[in-house]
């Protein structure tokens, strides 16, 4: 390499690392408005902003899904393992929407400490795998899908 | 001779143009040779034999085609920021060839990851579209290619065009572990990887197996894409020098 070079791959490098590190700093700055939802503990900790729309995200609380009298309006619980929240939605649900299925909602809190929710969608984790086998694991007592410590 | 000039050697070897033209004519047959018998097994054995979900049931299987793009998409922007980052370092004309070649391939792949995603999201999700870390680093990735592929078109000189590209190549390589890591550092409605970890993948092996057919069988058709495109870049760009004039006058 001639001086030249070296000169010229210093400058590549001090580029790249450069710009890295601005980057970084700005999206640690902008770290809370980059995740996508609040989890319950930061919205019973009330994190959250009021009277304005956010989205929520956690998973669905087992044996906590019940359906109101007009029929397509339902209430369930969401939690993060630590702390719970009550959820309301009037609308069609996703399909892979079920007890112990992560999902993310949109909506507000109404004063009551319940969050409206006008959107629901469901998160899908990373866990790919025949039926058979998800059977065998709920049998064994090990499911994925039941299992918080696996996402 | 050491080991280290050897590796110079062929260093400077591939990077004159006659030899890199003749040398990517005779391993362009054998590459889409190996595409088309990867890809058939990726795709029979992804969408007959691999078993259904057991939440998604069949609609899984566009990941044969969505996670190889995405992989793809991420790979070919580190091909292309590599080789302008050697361009801007050692002139070396042959990298700026494969990296300008890269662009429109790179720029297809990941518009059909995010075109297969929208399209997985809306059923399984229930959104076609959703502001996360994941799905907004890989939109800015198509338009980093598609801002790439018109700085180049937007300057008439072949020199100036390279430098000017490969220096926005580099500043977009920042993107790239930012897409990686989003679903690790920031919540998302994507889902984190399940392939990250190969000693305990979170896919089932019958699932894997064509999946990674799939990814080899997409690395070889980018592999002939480029051999092709880099061929016919190179005629291009030297078609004024003694080789091309002998190449063309004896064929």
């Amino acid at each position: 390499m001639n001086p030249k070079q070296k000169q010229r791959l210093v400058l590549v490098s001090l580029l790249v690392i450069g710009l890295g590190t601005g980057v970084s700093l700005v999206l640690m700055a902008l770290n809370e408005n980059i995740n996508l939802f609040f989890t319950p503990s930061q919205v019973v900790a009330g994190e959250v902003p009021t009277n304005q729309r956010f989205r929520i995200g956690g998973m669905v609380t087992l044996n906590s899904v019940e359906k109101l009298d007009n029929e397509l309006t339902v209430r369930f619980k969401l939690n993060d393992s630590a702390k719970e929240v009550q959820l309301e939605y009037a609308g069609i649900l996703p399909d892979l929407f079920r007890e112990g299925q992560g999902i993310v909602a949109e909506g507000k809190l109404n004063e009551e400490g319940i969050f409206i929710a006008d959107q629901v969608l469901a998160k899908h984790d990373e866990n790919y795998m025949p039926p058979e086998v998800a059977q065998a694991l709920e049998a064994s007592g090990s499911a994925y899908y039941n299992n918080e410590e696996n996402r | 001779m050491s080991e280290q000039n050897k590796t110079w050697l062929w260093f400077h070897r591939m990077g004159s143009p006659a030899y890199f033209y003749n040398f990517a004519g005779l391993l362009l047959p054998w590459c889409v040779i190996a595409t088309v018998i990867l890809m058939l097994i990726g795709l029979i054995g992804g969408l007959v034999y691999a078993p259904a979900d057991y939440q998604q049931g069949e609609g899984f299987r566009i990941i044969y085609v969505h996670v190889p793009s995405a992989w793809m998409s991420m790979f070919v922007y580190m091909v292309m920021a590599i080789n302008g980052a050697i361009f801007l370092i050692w002139h070396i004309k042959l990298s700026d060839i494969i990296a300008r070649s890269s662009a429109v391939i790179g720029a297809s792949f990941t518009f059909l990851a995010l075109a297969t995603g929208s399209i997985w999201g809306k059923p399984m999700w229930g959104t076609w579209w959703v502001w996360d870390a994941r799905l907004t680093s890989e939109l800015l990735l198509l338009f980093l290619y598609l801002g790439y592929i018109g700085l180049r078109a937007a300057i008439d000189d072949r020199r100036v065009a390279g430098k000017a590209a490969s220096i926005l190549a580099l500043v977009g390589v920042i993107n790239i572990p930012i897409i990686h890591y989003s679903v690790v550092w920031w919540n998302t409605l994507h889902q984190p990887a399940s392939i990250s970890k190969f000693d305990n993948p979170s896919i089932h092996i019958d699932m894997l197996i064509p999946l990674l057919c799939m990814a080899l069988a997409f690395k070889l058709f980018y592999l002939c894409i480029l051999l092709i495109n880099s061929r016919s870049e190179l005629l291009e760009q030297e078609k004024r020098t003694q080789w091309v004039k002998e190449l063309v006058t004896s064929s």
